[in-house]
């Protein structure tokens, strides 16, 4: 297995897809349908090989390909993966077909939207499997362009403004991250994240970016910390940190809803995948030197987004919000990691248990907030577009699979034991809690206004006299139901047995924590 | 062999309910076959590892993560001891008589199924609180029961009503265990384990361990989750209205799961509360007991009447445990807490056969004379109200004397307290029955009543044998052995275990039968073939807070209302305008409007050109000549 270049198969498969279908023709919808599927099934088979074949004993990367591309600037063709960047592959080729499959509602150039969609994932297995800043870069753009023209195109009403917002604020972010790197790189020359990982741990980075780029005038500590601004930015635009995550509500709403899925199921998810690869083993000094402020924005992203989507009334922004706060939670998890040191074995069972947790709570957001746009897009379907909390009312009445099902990833969302939500977010808490106690006990109200909205929205979607306008309202088809049974099977699998999951990732997970104890 | 009982009772509700929710949806006798057999075979192994006299633990690691430093493991166990025995045969033996009840109860109901499904489903998340090994384990289920509660008492979903009073319900646990998984994680963290054995064990090597201040806020954070689930003040809000489910939900709910699942866990981790967190959780508990006391004796409705009843005697229970004392012995409680289960259960399950007959009426102003018409009904009933209002022999008097006999013993300011419930107890109760069932009838509905099927009397009658005898059968002290505190040997005979608490601390003993008997007679005196209620013109608004319920829901909704705009509005606001408006779009705005003032200039015209270029030579000159 680790002969066959099975990583740049991977990219290369949505990639080829992807360019295919844009040659298509517009009329051959169907065709096009198939084939997008055909290629995203491929992809998610060869990513469950790959995990078949993992070692959960080893922490470093496996699958390693590297090859010198321009020796001169220090740029490989590295790619691997690790237990994070498996699960995120993972995540994507389970996501992608189920936005493909959700797709119906997709009519207009069919062909192209779904060679848009093979390519977003191909920049998204990229992005979560490249080992080098240079081409991890340059995934991390190429997944916005698809991403950009799929909300451009096929959006709701407000499409135009909110494409372009998204566009322009992501790439504010990318550009500081590019910066930054760019600083890095005339420092050091070096673009290989474990490389610089290293340099960072033995203290080289600071010492050369102070000898080579004393120019500034700046201390090296105030110039590392603004290399790490740089990159913070550009990964918390995209996760997003409040207060950058204005662009979200209106790219989220605007965006057809299988379009939606991707972005809140994935691309969110490189955001946090950033802090882990990147921002964690570069910057943890600078991180620390910064860490209250971080654990209030945490605090805050969690808090306040909940509290925003107790305000929303149309199901998509709320879900929207209620994103950002899942997302704060990985964030508070990866900050409470990072801020204390020291040998104490105990703190590193804490940390563990933390990072567990950030991990999978990415993961089941993943999978559960593109289910629950999934269903929002199977709404939309049957009333014509409409999605606001109080356009409906009683339909569990004439659709009781639908209010089940629906009702089911709504638990899971929040947090309810034997479903996946509550085992990542009670792994954060049991870490956290005892480590910064305040910030996680406020974070924890997340925890109780999500379960207001959430019970808010079945209230008000589902129960109640039934709205007579929906009194033909149509169940889930047979079809629609096997859309969307494996990711509700799956909610109930890593919520009564997580070990496998967490087996994957533990490797992982306690050489981060080995790093981070020294 | 019996080692896979555990393991049976647990999970055969569960299989009834998956079985159910697959395949059975729409076949009512099926899924009620499949819904009342798993409860049945469950109190029967119950029954089984009773008679054996089981004890012990079956675990395996559901979560195992190991390697150097950092390892942790969480157990899924089944723990066997007097404490989960006897409750189990509690929740099963229960469970059972209201599953079968439930038959003839929904038997008209287009959603038989899902309400099966439910149910089972409510059974097997008690079973696992009351099987739980360690924390993690238990507040798994304790959620689980709260969602239960959510399906069934929202069960009539479209009734707005019935849906409020679910997420009502639902909320206001999760208030509680927003303390709870706190609690959880600080034991965790601080003691290294969950285990409900080792944390014992711990405890006891060192007993100076109970003074840990850190241990004393997570005593005061687990009691959280406890008031919430066993609706204690000032979270008690939600179980009066969670009678919008259907009748023997009520009684489930009410009885054998969810509520005990409160003071069941308390006793569970009785031995790591600290002395402050005792006296706190035994004042809640008196106040929860007298404040729904004096709210239950001005509704009108039969049900509420029994649910605030409900938050009176649960009150009674938590006051007991915190009454009981650091390493004490709370079984006490736990006693109350099986009666309790008997004759309120059979009070609902009798209520809801009044419901019946009267085409769901419940306003006890419109019923009256249904002695007659309901016999069985009747005398159950007033089987299940002499044992709740404490009268000797009935169980209630054996269970509530200990409680008393506690509070006299610890606390006189408490043990007054409970006097004053114990009379305001039988004046509510008999109030209920000299209105509802003796008396002139006081519509047209009572006239057409008559006496409810086979299905649900039978229930009824296997409910009134153990309110009655309960008191009888040595239940205390069974739940004393669990506690290790050595109580005297029992009194052997009938009339001697009868006589045993006058003996024993007359002082409580005649203090509650007072109290019963001045509360009979003022009931008596007011309600004895009334037709009206006389109290309101004689308390004027007084009667009116009561009836009204001292206006917490009212102060509730208007606070959480408040401070939810608040937050919600200030977040919006926040967002919409100064982060999206004024630093979003003020960049862009900014941006844009030098674009296009500098294109202003761009005018390709020569002329403009040249004159810009003189005006700029002529600035320029006066700058020079100036300077």
């Amino acid at each position: 297995m680790n002969d066959f270049p099975a990583i740049t198969g991977l990219t290369l498969l949505p990639l080829i897809g992807g360019g295919l279908l844009l040659g298509l023709g517009a009329d051959h919808k169907t065709l096009a349908r198939r084939l997008a599927l055909g290629v995203s099934a491929l992809a998610l088979a060869l990513a469950v090989t790959l995990a078949v074949n993992f070692n959960p004993s080893s922490g470093g990367l496996q699958f390693v390909q590297r090859l010198s591309w321009v020796p001169g600037l220090g740029v490989d063709y590295f790619v691997g993966v690790d237990g994070l960047g498996l699960l995120m592959v993972l995540l994507t080729a389970l996501v992608v077909p189920l936005a493909l499959l959700a797709s119906g509602r997709i009519t207009e150039r069919v062909p192209l939207y779904c060679a848009l969609v093979l390519l977003l994932q191909a920049g998204l297995f990229g992005t979560f499997t490249a080992q080098n800043f240079f081409h991890w870069f340059l995934f991390w753009e190429l997944s916005l362009v698809p991403a950009f023209f799929l909300i451009k195109l096929w959006g709701g009403p407000d499409r135009g403004p909110a494409a372009t917002q998204f566009f322009v604020y992501t790439m504010v972010g990318s550009v500081a991250m590019l910066l930054s790197f760019l600083a890095i790189f005339l420092a050091t020359g070096k673009f290989n994240f474990t490389d610089l990982a290293e340099l960072s741990q033995t203290g080289q980075l600071d010492a050369s970016l102070a000898a080579k780029l004393n120019w500034t005038s700046l201390s090296p500590a105030a110039l590392k910390l603004v290399i790490f601004g740089g990159v913070f930015l550009g990964l918390a635009v995209k996760v997003p940190v409040m207060p950058f995550h204005t662009w979200l509500p209106t790219a989220y709403a605007e965006a057809p809803s299988p379009v939606t899925m991707l972005l809140t199921g994935l691309m969110s998810k490189m955001g946090v995948y950033g802090f882990l690869r990147i921002l964690v083993p570069l910057f943890a000094a600078e991180m620390r030197a910064v860490i209250t402020p971080l654990l209030w924005l945490a605090v805050i992203t969690i808090v306040a987004s909940a509290a925003a989507a107790f305000a929303q009334r149309d199901l998509k922004r709320m879900l929207a919000y209620s994103s950002i706060n899942h997302l704060g939670y990985c964030l508070l998890g990866i900050f409470v990691a990072v801020k204390l040191t020291g040998a104490d074995p105990k703190l590193a069972v804490e940390k563990a248990a933390v990072l567990d947790g950030v991990l999978l709570q990415m993961f089941n957001h993943g999978l559960t907030a593109a289910t629950l746009f999934c269903f929002v897009g199977l709404l939309e379907q049957r009333s014509g577009g409409l999605r606001g909390l109080n356009d409906f009312g009683g339909v569990r009445k004439v659709a009781p699979v639908f209010a089940g099902l629906m009702g089911i990833s709504v638990f899971a969302s929040l947090g309810l034991p034997g479903l996946n939500g509550f085992i990542g977010e009670f792994l954060i808490f049991k870490g956290a809690f005892p480590l910064v106690t305040w910030a996680t006990a406020l974070a924890a109200l997340g925890l109780l206004i999500t379960a207001v909205f959430l019970l808010t929205l079945l209230q008000r979607v589902f129960q109640g006299p039934l709205n007579p306008k929906w009194s033909a309202f149509p169940d889930l088809t047979t079809a629609e139901r096997w859309i969307v049974a494996p990711a509700v099977a799956l909610m109930f699998l890593i919520g009564v047995y997580p070990q496998p999951v967490l087996h994957l990732l533990n490797a992982t997970v306690l050489q981060f924590v080995t790093k981070l104890m020294s | 062999m019996t080692g896979i009982f555990p393991w049976l009772i647990l999970f055969l509700p569960l299989l009834a309910a998956a079985g159910i929710t697959l395949f059975a949806l729409d076949h009512r006798a099926v899924s009620a076959r499949l819904s009342i057999g798993a409860v049945v075979i469950s109190f029967a192994l119950s029954v089984a590892l009773f008679v054996h006299g089981t004890r012990g633990e079956t675990r395996f690691n559901w979560i195992s993560l190991s390697d150097g430093a950092a390892s942790w493991i969480v157990d899924i166990g089944l723990r066997l001891d007097p404490l989960s025995l006897m409750m189990l045969l509690v929740v099963t033996g229960v469970g059972s008589a209201i599953h079968i009840y439930s038959y003839g109860y929904m038997h008209d109901d287009p959603g038989v199924g899902r309400y099966f499904a439910g149910l089972s489903l409510f059974t097997f998340s008690m079973l696992g609180i009351v099987l739980a090994t360690n924390f993690l384990m238990l507040f798994i289920f304790w959620e689980l029961v709260g969602v239960s509660s959510w399906l069934l008492i929202g069960f009539w979903f479209e009734r707005p009503a019935a849906a409020d009073a679910a997420k009502k319900a639902f909320l206001t646990n999760r208030v509680g265990d927003f303390g709870f998984l706190l609690g959880i994680i600080l034991v965790w963290a601080v003691l290294g384990t969950m285990d409900f054995g080792q944390l014992q064990k711990m405890m006891a090597a060192n007993p100076a361990l109970i003074g840990n201040s850190t241990i004393g806020i997570a005593g005061f954070l687990i009691f959280c989750g406890a008031a919430g689930k066993s609706a204690q003040f000032p979270l008690h809000v939600w179980l009066p209205d969670a009678m919008e489910g259907p009748t023997p939900v009520s009684a489930l709910i009410h009885a054998a799961t969810m509520v005990a699942a409160g003071v069941y866990m308390l006793c569970r981790v009785h031995f790591m509360l600290a002395a402050d967190a005792l006296e706190f959780i035994a004042w809640i508990g008196g106040i929860t007991a007298l404040l729904a006391a004096l709210m239950a004796i001005q509704q009108n409705d039969i049900k509420r009447i029994l649910a605030y009843s409900t938050l009176s005697q649960l009150g009674y229970m938590v006051m007991t445990v915190g009454l009981s004392g650091v390493g004490g012995n709370p079984s006490a409680a736990m006693f109350h807490l099986t009666t309790h289960a008997f004759f309120k259960a059979l009070l609902f399950l009798g209520a809801g056969s009044v419901i019946l007959a009267l085409h769901h009426e419940q306003d006890i102003w419109k019923m009256g004379g249904l002695s007659k018409k309901m016999p069985v009904t009747f005398w159950t009933f007033m089987i299940a109200t002499l044992a709740l209002c404490g009268v000797p022999p009935f169980s209630g008097f054996f269970s509530k004397d200990e409680i008393l006999a506690t509070a006299q013993r610890t606390s006189p300011a408490l043990f007054a307290l409970g006097v004053a419930v114990a009379g305001l107890t039988t004046f509510y109760m008999f109030r209920l029955i000299f209105v509802a069932f003796t008396g002139p009838v006081k519509s047209q509905l009572p006239d057409h009543a008559h006496e409810s099927p086979a299905v649900i009397t039978l229930p009824l009658v296997a409910l009134a044998v153990p309110s009655l005898l309960a008191g009888f059968w040595g239940i205390d002290r069974f739940y004393a052995s669990q506690f290790g505190t050595g109580e005297a040997e029992a009194a052997t005979g009938w009339v001697a275990q009868l006589t045993a608490p006058f003996a024993h601390a007359p002082g409580a003993a005649f203090g509650g039968l007072a109290a019963v008997v001045i509360g009979f007679l003022a009931a008596f005196a007011l309600y004895w073939n009334k037709v009206q209620d006389p109290l309101p013109a004689m308390l004027g608004v007084v009667a009116r807070w009561l009836r009204d319920r001292f206006y917490f829901d009212e102060l509730y909704a208007k606070l959480i209302a408040a401070t939810q705009d608040a937050l919600a509005t200030l977040a919006d606001f926040v967002d919409r305008w100064l982060i999206a408006g004024l630093f979003v779009k003020g960049t862009h705005g900014s941006v844009e409007l030098t674009g296009r003032l500098l294109r202003l200039v761009q005018t390709g015209n020569l002329q403009t050109y040249s004159l810009m270029f003189v005006a700029g030579v002529a600035v320029l000159l006066l700058f020079m000549l100036i300077r």
